[in-house]
């Protein structure tokens, strides 16, 4: 299946390179590079591409491509959710899946790609068995492993390995016994010029952080849970319980994951909580234009609206905007083109506003099309669904766990056009 | 730590390697000197030096170094000699690290390689599985072709290992001898056979890899382990899981017959399974001859909570298998988790998208009411939008065309110039699809011609160019407008439309082609050759209409043509002027040009590029390039008749040992001297105190998986009172630490589980481990006999023969006893009542020689009788009636081989339901069903209690039948939960000592006093209650 891999850089150097077969030379990059060139942005660069004896499929993460060798027929799905995954542990072991990060740890990274994949096929990818297998870098360890000669790399079978709970690590302990639910719900919208929504969806998904000892078997209920459209589990999760009950059952991986991931039936309309008034015009024949928006508060449930932040992509011909905010702070890079203002929290008395004027270059026709505005925000304590937990039950332990949820509502993908 | 080592210019290679290096000497050379490699030899002098130290420290400092090396794709192979020796290091973090070295240089140095394959051939026996794993691991990647015998030695060794982790490394070994020397295809196949019958889950997904790998054709090899495979699939690991779906789905296409029908065919009885989460799905009325193969259905069944993976690859597998395998009415489960997947990030969208737009072109319906999904935003990168807005035109139709109009009138003003074009041919293309809006498509596209951006005015010239073609004759005007757009117009393409749009309908505007060819004339040497060749055709055109005006033009130009620099363009030339121009020389051609100029031209298909991608099969490499990748292996087309069903069929030898209790279960000295071989034995007591295996590997092994719930459910639901009885279930070897834990949670279950059988995958997952384990059984036979619970010690030879001869003639079946030490005599002998006895279960008991000895069994009635109800028919979707099933644990009146059902009947709506019967009955081959006498009429809130005898052939298939009132008719099925197939019964200890040293069919699991329970009837597992 994966032949090799390779790590690139933005600048395009190879600074790793991993091979689970025979040798593959470096130069069936320049396919790779050939392509980069092409598609002129990263994010167009094609995943799959074909070349004369092999098959590159790569993704790009953190500003880094791992570009993986194929040889033969293999679901290109399969290559990119492993390769993430890749990535999701350098991240998980190092803070940051960066150049720098992997390159400090180049050991480790080998011997985590050593374990992860064997001839092409991934054997290790729960990062609760890699954590046994390789233990992650800390100072003190380094400090500890420098003195005593010990290493980091444990001599027996992770016991999940083999179980069928493979997920979750033996011999848990903890003096605190805690789990904790986080669950953030994320409103994709388009909202079009006039203020009417064209497409709005909620998406959802509950992390959870749990650090119970020994082997907790939870049930996590809802109060209502037909709300839940479409639901995709991580694998602790008894699916069967799911369907007959609607209950969450399940023995949860030691520490921090992703429990599931959910979409709200599309049935229910979904509360946009802000809205925004736009007044952007560019002007025939004049090397200036108007920029002029306001964010409001709508259907927000009582909460305080915060962390708003809007970024636009102001078109090409825009050499400079020279505008006020009411309230937070503004940048505009002229090279990238693109307009961020971060707001803060509305307050309903003063609604925040920027405006001012756009410079254009001189000369060239006007922009065809207004930028559409893609505009964050947070609300606490809410899930704008109206998802609620209703209670944990913790079977197969006596201690009394402490739990927690906490609820956050976000803008996903909320793109406003003018 | 050696002094030298800051000389070193590598230092920050490893990070690791600094920090462990150099604490001592802080006064590094320039650790930032990435790739200053200038001093290689050198620098390797002194690596050598400290892998030969005697300090572990400089070693592994040494080896990180090296590791960095590698990594960094600088050659290392120098320092094979000096590597090579530490081979056999102990410390664990050394030897790893030498292993990666070893596995990279072992192909250019092989002569050397050879001095390490003693160490892992002592390493492949190390008591610690880890090791011998990692040994076969190391050993199998090194491309040595010397050692292809001793490779092939240690696979063979480790496919019989006790630990399933190193069958798994033994899985991926035989791809890896496979591509160093295909010569040994035979024998790997064996071991693959041998492999693909482990019924551990964590085998299970590497084997078929292997088998896809070395033998995909070997089709045969999967029969037997067809059924074990579905069944398994929810608690393979998740890579594992998309290997076996796409192996199954290849299967599935060879071994059963199509489920499409002309008419879209819907197998009534499983409309109600998936009735609640697809909505869409159109009420199919008449049922049709064709019938899906049971097997068939098990495979869609079980891999449809697939479809809820957070593993994108899973779920696209599990797509592509609906899509090529499952009746089309039921493809449409997959779109929402598609939909679904488009959240992710762009690689994922990118391959997902292509499917789905594979998908739509032919079935529009399934993604139509996502169609919002689809939407575009400007923050999609354009390969993304271009495949969004493929889908978006594949679903366009009359009733959403106008709001996709809409959507598409923003898209054509997007910045990114490319999709706007993209955008441009799109309304093209659903111009020509939708009869209705070509007309609004082709004004708004003629405004576009007014657009400032050139991209988009050529594109839509482009795309008018071909619209025109198809309906002639009315647009003038357009022609016009078009021409005037030459003299700004720059892009070739567009350029070259417009002439050729002009020359087709030169007769239309007689006043302004000539014009616009003196133009051209006049341009003609700046031209693009694209351009030049239309300049030629209309030139050509004109001078056979209009000759009067513009024979000296054409002349002009044609010579202008004939001294071109482009080949082409001068071939061209002498081609038109010898076709238009008469001259002696020219033949009977020339009368004939004009009809070969001005033809009627078909007009242009205007299709989508992903058009004729579904003939690859989907998720797979190649329909993402639309080249056939090497490797692929193609989908076959159905089979006109289905090959035999029954060569999936396992059948049961005897029953299986993972089943039987050996005796461990709490003293661990009268168990001992069952085992007919002590080494065995202390092979299976050392891989218990490997901690690993405790749970995990029972719990796989009785088949389980999901199956915590599955095998618990049934001891807890059957009877939740008796904590110990976990002991008594099916896994004997339980140490103390993995009862409690297994207690707990037979505990845990049995607050939430009580009676929740109707989860047919549990029930299916556990038959299938029954298959499987038997299977396993007989294989194991010939390795290593392992009938370590005969009572009686026997020899091996014995017992193989013994063995060998039952696989002849499978009747007479063993029991296994446990030694009982303190047993109550009790109970009161009464005969044996068969009614109610299961078939296969009679055969058993008939093992039994009832006839012949005293000994008496006696069917308790149940001590426990579940309360829970299970739903038949909801209201809903009874249009008020409603029905629920249970079992009362009786004897059914019926028949002796049928169990008894309840079904309770409500009338929820408010008017009277008359004539409740049972119709139309759709049963598996065997089953049988006694129906109930109609009810007359059940008034508005009335209840009523019916009983039905189902035989279900000790199977745990699905009953489906049709429950009908006077207007409707609503299939509903019912599936028992093995439990209920069972029957408690009850002997003397007296009778029971009998029986147990009579061979025959008893399973006694656990001690006496206890309440003893059925475990599964499949593998012929009975439990007595002892009074």
């Amino acid at each position: 299946m994966i032949h090799s891999l390779f790590l690139i850089n933005c600048s395009g150097d190879i600074f790793l390179e991993k091979h689970w077969k025979s040798v593959v030379s470096q130069s069936v990059c320049d396919y790779f590079f050939e392509a980069q060139e092409k598609a002129a942005d990263v994010e167009n660069v094609p995943p799959v591409i074909s070349t004369p004896h092999h098959y590159l499929i790569s993704i790009y993460r953190d500003k880094l491509f791992f570009v993986s060798v194929i040889q033969t027929e293999v679901p290109p799905l399969f290559v990119i959710e492993f390769l993430h995954r890749v990535a999701d542990t350098f991240q998980d072991y190092f803070g940051e899946c960066s150049e720098a990060a992997i390159k400090d740890n180049v050991v480790i990274v080998y011997e985590l790609l050593e374990e992860m994949l064997d001839n092409g096929f991934p054997l290790a990818t729960e990062s609760n068995i890699l954590k046994e297998l390789i233990k992650p870098p800390t100072i003190l360890r380094s400090v500890v492993n420098s003195i005593t000669g010990s290493s980091n790399v444990g001599d027996t079978l992770p016991t999940g390995q083999l179980s069928n709970i493979p997920w979750r690590r033996a011999g848990v302990k903890y003096t605190n016994n805690e789990a904790y639910f986080d669950v953030v719900e994320e409103i994709d919208a388009i909202i079009d010029k006039s203020g009417s929504t064209v497409f709005a969806e909620i998406q959802g998904v509950i992390d959870a952080c749990i650090k119970l000892s020994g082997m907790p078997d939870l049930s996590l209920s809802f109060m209502n849970p037909r709300l839940l459209d479409d639901v995709s589990f991580h694998p602790c999760i008894r699916f069967k319980r799911w369907e007959s009950e609607r209950v969450l059952s399940f023995i949860p991986p030691d520490g921090n994951f992703r429990l599931i991931s959910y979409r709200v039936s599309s049935q229910n309309l979904v509360a946009i909580p802000v809205y925004v008034k736009h007044n952007i015009s560019f002007k025939e024949n004049s090397s200036c234009g108007r920029f002029d928006i306001t964010i409001g508060p709508k259907q927000n449930m009582g909460k305080t609206i915060e962390g708003i932040t809007v970024t636009v992509h102001m078109p090409k011909v825009v050499l400079n905007m020279n505008l006020t905010p009411t309230q937070g702070s503004y940048t505009f890079d002229p090279v990238t083109k693109v307009l961020a203002w971060d707001v803060g929290k509305i307050t309903p008395q003063k609604l925040p506003s920027l405006k001012g004027l756009v410079n254009l270059q001189s000369g060239a026709p006007k922009p065809e099309e207004n930028p559409s505005l893609n505009i964050q925000f947070k609300i606490q304590q809410l899930a704008i669904s109206g998802l609620k937990v209703n209670r944990l039950d913790m079977y197969g332990e006596k201690y009394k766990p402490f739990k927690g949820v906490k609820y956050v509502t976000k803008a996903g993908k909320f793109q406003v056009r003018t | 730590m050696s002094s030298n080592s800051f000389a070193y210019n590598e230092q920050s290679g490893g990070g690791e390697a600094a920090e462990l290096g150099q604490e001592a000497t802080s006064t590094i050379a320039p650790s930032g000197a990435f790739g200053l490699f200038s001093s290689d030899w050198k620098k390797n002098e002194d690596l050598k030096q400290m892998l030969e130290s005697n300090k572990d420290s400089a070693k592994l400092d040494a080896m990180k170094r090296i590791v960095g090396m590698i990594a960094k794709g600088k050659n290392a192979s120098e320092l094979f000699p000096a590597v090579v020796k530490n081979v056999a290091s102990k410390n664990i973090e050394i030897k790893k690290l030498v292993y990666v070295y070893l596995v990279r240089y072992a192909e250019e140095q092989q002569d050397l390689a050879l001095l390490s394959i003693s160490t892992f051939q002592r390493a492949l026996k190390d008591p610690n599985q880890l090791i011998r794993a990692s040994a076969l691991r190391v050993l199998s990647s090194i491309r040595v072709p010397i050692i292809v015998p001793i490779m092939m030695l240690a696979i063979k060794e480790a496919s019989a290992d006790l630990s399933p982790y190193v069958r798994k490394n033994a899985a991926h070994a035989i791809q890896k001898l496979y591509s160093l020397d295909p010569e040994q295809k035979e024998m790997l196949i064996e071991v693959i056979e041998k492999l693909l019958k482990d019924k551990s889950t964590l085998v299970a997904g590497s084997v078929v890899m292997a088998f896809e790998e070395v033998c995909p054709d070997r089709i045969d090899l999967i029969h037997r382990n067809y059924r074990k495979l579905c069944n398994l699939l929810v608690d393979v690991e998740e890579w594992g899981q998309v290997v076996i779906i796409h192996m199954l789905t290849r299967y599935a296409r060879t071994q059963f017959v199509s489920p499409w029908r002309e008419d879209d065919g819907l197998e009534d009885n499983e409309k109600n399974f998936y009735e609640s989460d697809d909505e869409e799905k159109e009420k199919s009325d008449k049922k049709r001859p064709y019938t899906m193969d049971p097997d068939h259905r098990l495979l869609i069944r079980n891999t449809k909570p697939l479809l809820q993976s957070r593993n994108a690859a899973v779920v696209m597998a599990v797509a592509q298998l609906y899509w090529h395998i499952s009746p089309k009415s039921e493809a449409g489960v997959i779109s929402k988790s598609l939909v679904r997947l488009l959240r992710s990030n762009r690689e994922v969208q990118y391959i997902v998208l292509q499917n789905i737009a594979t998908m739509s072109i032919q079935r529009k319906g399934m993604f139509e009411p996502y169609l919002k999904s689809f939407y575009v935003r400007s923050t999609d990168p354009t390969m993304i939008k271009t495949l969004k807005l493929e889908i978006l035109t594949n679903l366009a139709n009359e009733a959403n065309i106008s709001t996709l109009l809409r959507e598409f009138q923003t898209y054509v003003k997007s910045q990114d110039k490319q999709f706007a074009a993209a955008t441009i041919q799109t309304i093209g293309r659903c111009a020509t699809s939708i009869t209705e809006v070509t007309d609004t498509c082709l004004n708004g596209l003629v405004c576009l011609l007014s657009n400032r951006d050139e991209i988009v005015v050529a594109e839509s010239v482009v795309v008018i160019k071909k619209l025109l073609q198809m309906q002639p004759a009315q647009h003038g005007e357009i022609i016009k407008h078009m021409a005037k757009l030459l003299d700004s117009i720059t892009v070739p393409v567009a350029r070259a439309s417009i002439l050729w749009l002009i020359g087709e309908n030169c007769e239309r505007v007689p006043k302004i082609a000539p014009d616009v060819l003196r133009k051209m004339a006049k341009s003609f040497t700046s031209e693009d050759d694209l351009v030049k060749l239309q300049i030629l055709n209309l030139g050509a055109k004109l001078y056979l209409t209009n000759s009067k005006q513009t024979k000296l033009l054409t002349q002009y130009i044609l010579n202008l043509g004939k001294y071109d620099q482009n080949y082409d363009i001068r071939d061209r030339t002498r081609f038109i002027r010898q076709l238009i121009v008469p001259n002696e020389k020219s033949g009977a051609l020339s009368k004939y040009a004009k009809k070969i100029f001005l033809a009627q031209k078909p007009a242009p298909l205007l299709e989508s590029p992903f058009k004729d991608r579904d003939h690859f099969q989907l998720g797979t490499l190649s329909h993402t390039l639309n080249i056939k990748a090497s490797g692929y292996l193609e989908l076959s087309n159905w089979p006109e008749v289905a090959p035999d069903p029954s060569v999936r069929n396992v059948e049961v030898i005897e029953p299986a040992k993972e089943w039987t209790p050996v005796g461990k279960s709490k003293n661990e000295k009268p168990a001992k001297k069952f085992y007919s071989e002590s080494e065995e034995e202390e092979e299976e007591e050392e891989e218990e105190e490997e901690s690993s295996d405790s749970s995990s590997d029972s719990e796989s092994e009785s088949g389980s998986g999901s199956g915590d719930t599955g095998s618990d459910s049934e001891d807890s639901s059957e009877d939740p009172s008796s904590g110990q009885e976990s002991e008594t279930g099916s896994e004997a070897e339980a140490e103390g630490k993995r009862v409690a834990k297994r207690n707990s949670r037979t505990k845990r279950t049995s607050n939430s589980e009580v009676g929740e059988k109707k989860n047919e995958k549990s029930k299916a997952s556990e038959s299938s481990s029954a298959e499987s384990s038997s299977m396993e059984e007989s294989s194991s036979g010939s390795e290593s006999e392992s009938e370590s619970d005969e009572p009686a010690p026997k020899k091996v030879a014995q017992a193989k023969e013994r063995k060998l001869q039952q696989e002849r003639n499978p009747p007479p079946r063993d029991v296994f006893l446990l030694d009982l030490d303190d047993f109550n005599p009790v109970s009161t002998p009464v005969a044996l009542p068969t009614p109610a006895l299961s078939p296969s279960l009679i055969a058993d008991l008939e093992g039994l020689n009832l006839s012949t000895s005293s000994s008496v069994i006696n069917v308790n009635t149940p001590v426990f009788v579940p309360t829970k109800r299970h739903e038949l028919l909801h209201r809903m979707s009874g249009k008020g009636l409603a029905a629920w099933y249970c079992f009362p644990r009786q004897p059914c009146v019926f028949g002796d081989k049928m169990v008894s059902v309840q079904i309770t009947l409500n009338n929820t709506s408010d008017r009277k339901i008359e004539n409740i019967h049972i119709g139309e009955k759709k049963l598996p081959v065997g089953m049988q069903m006694h129906v109930f006498h109609p009810i007359d009429s059940l008034e508005p809130e009335g209840s009523v209690t019916v009983s039905v005898g189902i035989d279900f052939c000790d199977s745990t298939q699905t009953a489906c039948f049709q429950l009908c009132t006077k207007d409707d008719c609503f299939s509903v099925n019912i599936q028992p939960p093995v439990g209920e197939l069972l029957l408690p019964v009850s002997m003397s200890e007296k009778d029971f000592k009998k029986e147990r040293a009579c061979p025959s069919a008893l399973h006694l699991l656990s001690q006496p006093r206890l309440l003893f329970r059925i475990a599964a009837i499949s593998i012929r597992c009975f439990v007595l209650r002892c009074d």
